[in-house]
């Protein structure tokens, strides 16, 4: 048993800090501190920058143009990321259709699309939820019907994250009706560009777009765009589901969160003494970074498990992501709670990344805006993804043999 | 021992039911939140006609001589309908200030004018770095020419844009004054902005305010026990909301587990759902009885225990708040984080609740402390 870093590991940390005190625009990683809004561009901008020093792809092999890091290695990397403020890489295209065009799509299909997702031309955007299928995926109805050399696509998708912004979508279609509904799926490559796509917001309760429905009328997908094999989508689907472990849990990023917690909890009185000095607030802190303390250790078990082969890729991931979710969501309601009644303002000029406080409120400080409605907007973490319902129905039935 | 309601009151219930089921559906408020005032005010006009505004003043002054309880019926209502109107601020914090210690000439003067729905009223107390503490201070009030002078600042004063008139606190030596104050007043600016839950609030700066010595309400520094007990009905009125809100959330997740469909049935037959669902359920019920606890104990004249329970109320309520209101939203699975639905405005006034006059923390110290005084 030994909880330390290897020398390697270290020194790998070390590389991975000095490349992001050089590199990493300060005024992206300010907007990400602060919680602003964050523009299509600060994201492909990081790429790009990413992509320059060959560490575009950090979970890829480097066959495929990626690092081909250890699994400990990326959570070094994902770590350090995170608490200098870099925006999350979107996992659309590196994480989610990426790993199943490499194991599935053929030499085609990975020499036209692979290139162009880690050096972030293209942008992706998740097709799989539908109106009437949620975490009943495979009940899924948006017909694709072959005709000649193309599949015919008919139906709606909706929740896609960002898809306002996206060149590509990748869908799970119905392609038979017949059999078992798993077996009549087919998982597509569709260009955003397409006629007949129509992408609608949505707007979350925060108030911000974030999720599209995204409409398809006739629109004719090239049959060549189609990966792997007719009706076996759903087996692609459920590889990717079981395939992406690490960044999973969010482990860096809530790190990052707490410290700002604490920040913001000496910063805000209570009764004249800072908050943190307040017994109840403080323990509400510590309990959650108890819980942030032991996923870490978990993260890292499931991670060096997988790193030395020990093990296939199995149902922990629901654990990962019960309690990276669910410690998401205490850091943001103790910022929230912690504003006490400034908490109230609704200031949506606030997320824009040039606002730093208003002449009028001088107590009010540049980051505290954004705060109430990332509350509200991070109760996405226990939904998305396969809600937590449903992750302990994978533990339950998986695991526990129930 | 009696737990019922009266017919009058009753009734009171049925008309507001019907009001919001017939004049103030959803949509409606979502327009009016978008409205410049934030608020509907032929809604508030109604309400003068409900008699509603009137309700807790005494009868001399043209109200229904009301009591807490009569209020917690009525919050509970304004809960479930998500009324985005400042009852709180103008009828029952101010109205209720005037009323308690408000002189002969200032209730004739201004508790009908309050109840005809003319005047509206906001309390300009806390202050940025007050967090809930009352008693926290720094605006001051200097004796100036018969008046005073008013200098500072105010945090988040709900309601401040729609008020003609507000009630300032301010220290003078050791002791806190209350003032009335024309929204009009020279040196008195209002930066006002709408709040998470789509009402209106505003920080509001005094700089050399002027006002008359029969400004004064009640006697020079000795307001905080008056402050303590409007907030304290306050409170007991936020939890009546609260409640309101909750039995609505109640019924929209139950429709919802009984219409939508996954995996072939309606969600409602999972069983890890419904036993959710029957947590709410309790929760809410748990909450009620604290609410009406906190109703009865807000009239009573030992302050003591008025102040104890309604901590425990408000702690206690939030609690279940808090229970109801995210499962609200997690039951309702992608549909639940959008702005479309009900549910999440439902969700974020109560949310904000939480954040008014004492959030969890601040009400649970507050009844805990009683333990030690025991
Ligand atoms: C912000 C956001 C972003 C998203 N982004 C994307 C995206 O980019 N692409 C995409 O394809 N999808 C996306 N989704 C969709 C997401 O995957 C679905 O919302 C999720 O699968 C739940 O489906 P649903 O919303 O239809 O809820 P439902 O499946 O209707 O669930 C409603 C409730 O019932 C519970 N429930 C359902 N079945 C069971 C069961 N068997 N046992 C116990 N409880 C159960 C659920 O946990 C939930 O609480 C996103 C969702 C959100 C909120
Ligand atoms: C101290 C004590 C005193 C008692 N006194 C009496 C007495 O005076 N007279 C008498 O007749 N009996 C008595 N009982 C028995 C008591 O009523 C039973 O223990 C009880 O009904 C549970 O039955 P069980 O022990 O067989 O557990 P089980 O029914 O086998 O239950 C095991 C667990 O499964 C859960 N469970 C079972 N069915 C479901 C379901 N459908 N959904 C979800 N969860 C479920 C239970 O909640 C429990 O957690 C007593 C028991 C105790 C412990």
């Amino acid at each position: 048993m030994d909880l330390n870093f290897t020398p390697e590991e270290q020194a790998f940390r070390a590389e991975v800090c000095a490349f992001l005190r050089e590199q990493l625009p300060p005024e992206i990683a300010r907007k990400v501190h602060d919680g602003k809004r964050l523009a299509k561009d600060d994201f492909v901008r990081w790429q790009k920058i990413l992509h320059a020093k060959g560490w575009g792809a950090s979970s890829w092999p480097v066959a495929h143009g990626g690092t081909g890091w250890s699994a400990v290695q990326q959570h070094i990397f994902d770590e350090e990321c995170a608490d200098a403020g870099a925006p999350m890489q979107l996992p659309f295209g590196l994480k989610m259709v990426a790993p199943v065009i490499m194991a599935f799509g053929n030499p085609a299909q990975q020499a036209r699309f692979l290139p162009r997702i880690v050096d972030g031309t293209d942008w992706w955007c998740q097709g799989y939820s539908e109106p009437g299928s949620g975490s009943d995926l495979a009940s899924l109805k948006t017909r694709a019907v072959r005709d000649g050399d193309h599949y015919v696509i008919n139906g709606q998708k909706t929740w896609n994250t960002l898809g306002q912004y996206a060149d590509w979508i990748f869908c799970l279609v119905r392609t038979s009706t017949e059999g078992r509904q798993q077996e009549g799926i087919s998982f597509l490559l569709i260009d955003m560009k397409t006629p007949g796509i129509t992408v609608r917001p949505i707007i979350m309760m925060d108030g911000e777009h974030e999720i599209n429905e995204v409409w398809f009328e006739d629109v004719r997908v090239p049959i060549e765009n189609r990966v792997g094999e007719e009706n076996k989508g759903w087996t692609y689907a459920k590889f990717l589901l079981g395939h992406e472990r690490t960044g999973i849990a969010g482990v860096g990023r809530s790190k990052r969160e707490l410290k700002k917690l604490k920040t913001i909890a000496c910063r805000e009185s209570s009764a004249g003494r800072p908050l943190i000095e307040d017994p109840r607030f403080r323990d509400r802190i510590a309990q959650v970074e108890m819980e942030l303390m032991a996923l870490e250790i978990t993260n890292l078990r499931v991670i060096s498990a997988e790193g030395e082969k020990k093990r296939a890729p199995g149902p922990e991931a629901s654990i990962l992501k019960i309690k990276g979710s669910e410690i998401q969501q205490i850091l943001t309601e103790l910022q929230m709670q912690a504003l006490g009644h400034y908490a109230l303002p609704y200031l949506h000029e606030s997320l824009d990344p040039d606002w730093s406080g208003d002449a009028a409120m001088p107590a009010y400080e540049g980051d505290a805006g954004p705060l109430s409605g990332h509350y509200f907007n991070v109760r996405k973490t226990t939904i998305y993804g396969g809600s937590n319902e449903i992750q302990k129905n994978i533990i339950s039935q998986m695991i526990l043999g129930l | 021992m009696n737990f019922d309601y009266t017919e009058e009151q009753i009734a009171l219930q049925d008309t507001l039911r019907r009001f919001y089921a017939r004049d103030y559906g959803f949509e409606h408020r979502r327009a009016m939140s978008k409205s410049a005032d934030g608020f509907d005010r032929a809604a508030w006009a109604t309400f003068a006609d409900f008699g509603i505004l009137a309700l807790p003043f005494p009868e001399d002054f043209g109200g229904l001589n009301g009591n807490a309880v009569d209020t917690m019926l009525v919050m509970e209502m304004l809960g479930r309908g998500l009324a985005l109107e400042p009852y709180l601020s103008s009828v029952v914090l101010c109205g209720g200030l005037i009323r308690d210690a408000g002189s002969a000439a200032q209730k004739e003067a201004l508790l009908p004018a309050i109840a005809g729905g003319e005047l509206m009223f906001a309390f300009a107390h806390n202050e940025a770095g007050s967090r809930y503490a009352l008693d926290h201070v720094a605006t001051r009030a200097t004796p100036a020419g018969g008046g005073w002078t008013l200098d500072g600042a105010k945090a988040v004063v709900l309601a401040a844009p729609s008020a003609g008139k507000f009630i300032v606190s301010a220290r003078e030596g050791l002791g806190l004054s209350l003032f009335l104050v024309d929204a009009g007043a020279p040196g008195l600016s209002l930066r006002s902005y709408p709040t998470q839950d789509g009402a209106r609030a505003g920080d509001l700066r005094l700089d050399g305010v002027q006002v008359a010595a029969d400004a004064l309400i009640g006697g020079a520094c000795g307001a905080l026990p008056l402050i303590e007990r409007a907030v304290d009905y306050a409170n007991a009125a936020l939890c009546a909301e609260a409640v309101g809100i909750m039995a609505a959330l109640n019924e929209v997740t139950l429709e919802y587990l009984k219409t939508r469909k996954q995996f072939g049935t309606p969600i409602g037959k999972f069983q890890a759902l419904q036993h959710r669902m029957a947590d709410m359920v309790i929760a809410t019920e748990q909450a009620r009885s604290m609410a009406t606890l906190a109703a009865v104990r807000a009239d009573s004249t030992d302050a003591a225990e008025r102040s104890r329970s309604v901590a425990a109320a408000k702690a206690y309520v939030l609690q279940s708040a808090r229970l109801v209101g995210q499962q609200a939203v997690q039951l309702h699975g992608g549909m639940g984080v959008t702005d479309e639905l009900n549910v999440g405005h439902y969700f974020k006034r109560l949310t904000m609740i939480g954040l008014t006059f004492g959030d969890v923390d601040y009400h649970l110290g507050r009844f805990s402390d009683t333990l030690l005084a025991a």
